[in-house]
C-alpha cells in the first residue's frame, strides 16, 4: 500500500464518519409502528427542590408509561442553569434527547432554531387537540401562526411569599402596594441579626429578566415595540429595573450576599430559615419550601404589589413546556410519551407533586390544600399576568438584560449607588448588543 | 488506525516497480523501509487534523457567516457576512468592540501579573530547595499539590473559601482577626480580580517550580565551585550561573505560561460562572458569553480567531527573540 492510497483511505474514512454524522437525522418512526421495546431519552427540567426530588416524582410515572406501552424512558434531570445550553448544543449537533422540557420563556427562540418537531394539526389531534389545553398556557407554546414546537406541561406564576410569624410579630399586613412592601421590608430588616425584609436571587440571570419584565410592565414600559424592536431604554423599563435594584442599593432591605445567589433555591433557603421575611417566587416555591422544611401554614401568598398608581401586573405566564427533538428516531413513541405527560391523569399527579398549575383543562389545580393560596394563584394567573413577548429575540433579551441587571445588583451590593443614569447606561448597552443578534 | 505492521514487510515488495522491459530491477521508489516513518506518524497527523486543524478551519469559516439561532440546524443557510463579524468585534466605539478591547486589556494585565508572580514563586522555591537538602522531598511534593489536583476541584474549593457569608477567608478576617467589620465580597466587585489572580497563581506556579527545578539540576556543580573559588557570592552565583544557564528553559517556560494564562477559561468560569463581574471579565469567558449565551456563534468565532492571531503573533515574536538569544548564547 502506498502512502497516497493510505491517506486516501484515511480521508475517506473521515469523510464517511462525517457523512454518517450528518445523515443520521432521518426519521423512520413517523407512523405508529410497534414502539414496544424502544427506549426514549428524556431531559426533564429541575422542577423540584433538587434533582433527586425530580427523580422521585418522575420515576413512578415513567414506570407507569413503560407498563402501558412497553416504551422505556431514560430519564435525565437537567438543572435550569445547564438546560438552555445543553439544548442549544443538541440543536447544533443534531445529537440530543428524544423528548425534553424547556422553559416556556424560550419556546419561541427554540422554535426559530428549527431543531424541534412542529406539532401540526395531525400531531395535536394525537395528543387530544389543542382545546384540551389552558389557553394562556398554550399561547406560550410558540409564535402565533406557526405549528407550535412545544406543549405546555406545568404552568406557574410569580407571587409574593411572606412569613406569617414575622409579619404578625411586627404587626404588619401583607403589602398592597410596592411602597408598602418597601416600608414593611425596612421594618423587618435588622442587619446586626442578619435579618432582612426580603430576599432576591441577585446573581440569577433568568430571574432578573423575569423581575425586570414584571416591574417594567407595572410602570407601563415594554421591552419590545410592536415590531419586535427592543426598547430597553424607555422610561418604564428604567423605572422597573430601578425598582428592583433599589431594594438592595437604596433601601438596603436585602442581604448583600444575595447578589451572589445564582440559583433561586438559595433565596428559598433564606426565606425558609426565617432570615428573610419576604420572597418572590413562582408557584413551585410551595414544593421547594416544603423540601426546605417550611410548612404551608407558616407563610402566606399575595400578588407581587405594584407601585401606587401603577399597572397591577404581578407575573407573566411562566411554566415549563415539553418538546420533541426533530432528529428523534422514535417519533411515534415520542408522541405517545407527550400524550401521556399531558394526559389529564398525569397532569393532575405531576402538577400536584411539583405544586404547579395544570396546563390542561381536564385536571383541577390541586397543588395545595390551602384554599386561600389556591385562590390567590388562580387570580394572579387570570387577572394580573401578562404574557412575555412571543418573539425569537426573547433568549437574547434574557441574556443581555438579565445579565445587565445582575451586574447592577453586584455593583449595588459592593457599595455603589445606582442612579437612573447607571440603569439607563446598562440597559442601553444591553440593547446595542441586541442589534447584532 | 494501527497501520504500522512491520510483519507485512514481506508482502510489500517489488512486482509493481520493476518495469517489464528493464534489464535489472531498480530499487523501488517506495519501500516499506522508507515508508515506515511516515506510516508511523499517519495516525498522529490524522488526529491532529481531526482535533486541531479541522475545528480551526471550521472556526475560521464560522467567523465569516452570520450564524445565529435561526441557522443552527443548517449552517449552510446562514448568510455570508464577509468581515462583518470582525467589523463588529473591532469597532471599538460600539459596545461589543469596546467591551472586547477592555476585556483584552484586562486579560493582558492579568496574564502579566500571573505569569510574573508564578515565575517568581517558582524560581524562588526552586532556588531554596536546591540549597537546602533537608525535607526537600516533602516540600517538593507539597508544592506540587495544586498542580496535581483536578482543576475543577481546586477552584471550587477556592470558591467556597471566598464566599461572603460563610467563606473561610471572611471567617478569618471578620470573626477571628476582626480586621474588617463588614465582610467584603471576593467574587463580585473589584476584589474579584484579586481573587482571580491569587487562584490562578496558586494553580500555575507549581509548573514554573517544576520546570525551573529541572533546569537547575543540569547545571554542573563544578561551575558553582569554580565561581566560589573566584570569590562569587551567593547572589552572583545565582545571577551569573543559575539564571544564565537556565535562559533557554526560562524562555520556553515563560512562553508556555503566557499562552496558557492568556487563554485561561477554567478558573474564571468556575469561580464566576458565565457572567463574570466587570473586573474579572477575561477574554475567553467574554468570548464564550458573546457566542454561547447570546447565541451569536459567528461573532464568537471572529473573536476567537482574533485571539488566536494574537497568540500566534506573541509566539512568533518570541521565536524571533529566542533565535537571537540562542545565537548570542
Amino acid at each position: 500500500m502506498k502512502i497516497r492510497s493510505l491517506a486516501a483511505g484515511v480521508s475517506a474514512a473521515l469523510l464517511a464518519a462525517a457523512l454518517t454524522a450528518c445523515s443520521h437525522g432521518g426519521n423512520d418512526g413517523a407512523t405508529g409502528a410497534d414502539d414496544a421495546g424502544v427506549t426514549l431519552t428524556y431531559w426533564a427540567s429541575n422542577q423540584g427542590a433538587s434533582l433527586d426530588n425530580d427523580k422521585q416524582v418522575l420515576t413512578p410515572e415513567l414506570d407507569k408509561f413503560t407498563q402501558q406501552t412497553g416504551i422505556k424512558i431514560k430519564l435525565e434531570v437537567v438543572p435550569w442553569s445547564n438546560l438552555t445550553n445543553n439544548t442549544l448544543s443538541a440543536a447544533v449537533s443534531g445529537q440530543g434527547p428524544d423528548v425534553l422540557n424547556i422553559g416556556n420563556t424560550n419556546a419561541v427562540t427554540f422554535q426559530s432554531t428549527g431543531a424541534f418537531y412542529p406539532f401540526d394539526d395531525a400531531a395535536l389531534q394525537q395528543v387530544g387537540g389543542k382545546d384540551r389545553f389552558v389557553a394562556s398556557a398554550f399561547a406560550t407554546a410558540g409564535t402565533s401562526g406557526k405549528p407550535p414546537t412545544s406543549l405546555p406541561l406545568y404552568s406557574q406564576v410569580y407571587a409574593l411569599y411572606y412569613n406569617k410569624k414575622l409579619f404578625a410579630d411586627a404587626g404588619l399586613q401583607p403589602p398592597a402596594t410596592w411602597e408598602d412592601l418597601v416600608s414593611d421590608a425596612q421594618k423587618l430588616t435588622d442587619p446586626a441579626q442578619k435579618q432582612y425584609g426580603i430576599v432576591i436571587p441577585g446573581g440569577t440571570v433568568n430571574a432578573s429578566m423575569h423581575f425586570t419584565f414584571i416591574f417594567s410592565e407595572q410602570h407601563g414600559g415594554a421591552a419590545f415595540d410592536k415590531d419586535g424592536k427592543p426598547t430597553f431604554t424607555s422610561a418604564g423599563m428604567i423605572s422597573g429595573v430601578k425598582q428592583y435594584v433599589d431594594l438592595l442599593g437604596k433601601y438596603h432591605v436585602v442581604n448583600p450576599s444575595a447578589a451572589q445567589y445564582t440559583d433561586a433555591s438559595q433565596s428559598a433557603g433564606d426565606f425558609a430559615r426565617g432570615k428573610a421575611a419576604m420572597f418572590m417566587a413562582q408557584t413551585s416555591g410551595i414544593n421547594v419550601l416544603a423540601q426546605n422544611g417550611m410548612t404551608a401554614d407558616q407563610y402566606g401568598i399575595a400578588p407581587i404589589p405594584a407601585p401606587a398608581g401603577g399597572d397591577k401586573i404581578s407575573s407573566f405566564v411562566a411554566g415549563t413546556n415539553i418538546s420533541i427533538f426533530k432528529n428523534t428516531k422514535h417519533l411515534s413513541a415520542a408522541l405517545k410519551f407527550v400524550k401521556f405527560m399531558t394526559s389529564d391523569a398525569e397532569q393532575q399527579i405531576l402538577n400536584k407533586a411539583y405544586t404547579t398549575q395544570p396546563a390542561v383543562k381536564g385536571a383541577p389545580a390541586a397543588f395545595t390544600d390551602d384554599q386561600q393560596k389556591l385562590a390567590v394563584f388562580t387570580k394572579i394567573l387570570s387577572d394580573y399576568s401578562k404574557p412575555l413577548p412571543l418573539i425569537s429575540a426573547i433568549q437574547a433579551f434574557q441574556a443581555n438584560v438579565g445579565g445587565a441587571v445582575v451586574a447592577l445588583i453586584g455593583k449595588a451590593a459592593t457599595g455603589a449607588a445606582i442612579s437612573d443614569a447607571d440603569v439607563k447606561a446598562a440597559l442601553d448597552q444591553a440593547q446595542q448588543k441586541m442589534g447584532t443578534n | 488506525m494501527a497501520v504500522t505492521l512491520p510483519g507485512r514487510r514481506t508482502r510489500s515488495p517489488a512486482p509493481r516497480t520493476g518495469g517489464a522491459g528493464e534489464p535489472r530491477p531498480r530499487r523501488p521508489r517506495i519501500t516499506w523501509a522508507r515508508a515506515t516513518p511516515y506510516l508511523l506518524i499517519v495516525p498522529a497527523i490524522a488526529f491532529e487534523l481531526l482535533v486541531h486543524v479541522v475545528p480551526m478551519v471550521v472556526g475560521g469559516y464560522l467567523s465569516l457567516i452570520r450564524l445565529t439561532q435561526f441557522f443552527l440546524t443548517d449552517w449552510s443557510r446562514a448568510p455570508f457576512a464577509g468581515l462583518g463579524n470582525y467589523r463588529v468585534a473591532l469597532n471599538f466605539s460600539g459596545p461589543l468592540g469596546s467591551q472586547l478591547a477592555r476585556s483584552f486589556g484586562l486579560t493582558l494585565g492579568f496574564t502579566v501579573l500571573v505569569v510574573g508572580l508564578s515565575f517568581l514563586f517558582g524560581i524562588c522555591a526552586a532556588l531554596v530547595l536546591q540549597r537546602f537538602v533537608r525535607g526537600r522531598g516533602l516540600l517538593r511534593t507539597l508544592f506540587l499539590v495544586p498542580y496535581a489536583l483536578p482543576a475543577y476541584a481546586g477552584i471550587i474549593t477556592w470558591k467556597f473559601m471566598l464566599q461572603r457569608d460563610n467563606g473561610l477567608l471572611n471567617e478569618l478576617l471578620v470573626n477571628d482577626l476582626h480586621l474588617v467589620k463588614d465582610p467584603p465580597f471576593w467574587l463580585i466587585g473589584g476584589n474579584a480580580f484579586a481573587s482571580l489572580v491569587v487562584v490562578s497563581v496558586w494553580q500555575q506556579w507549581p509548573f514554573a517550580f517544576l520546570m525551573t527545578m529541572a533546569g537547575m539540576q543540569v547545571i554542573p556543580e563544578e561551575l558553582y565551585q569554580a565561581a566560589a573559588i573566584d570569590g562569587a557570592g551567593t547572589w552572583q552565583q545565582v545571577r551569573h550561573i543559575t539564571l544564565r544557564m537556565m535562559r533557554p528553559v526560562n524562555a520556553v517556560l515563560l512562553l508556555l505560561l503566557f499562552l496558557w494564562t492568556f487563554r485561561e477559561f477554567n478558573t474564571p468560569y468556575v469561580l464566576f460562572g458565565p457572567t463574570p463581574p466587570d473586573s474579572a471579565d477575561l477574554l475567553t469567558v467574554h468570548i464564550y458569553a458573546s457566542s454561547f449565551i447570546t447565541w451569536n456563534f459567528g461573532l464568537g468565532s471572529a473573536m476567537s480567531v482574533l485571539l488566536m492571531l494574537f497568540l500566534i503573533v506573541v509566539a512568533g515574536l518570541w521565536g524571533l527573540w529566542h533565535r537571537r538569544v540562542s545565537r548570542d548564547a
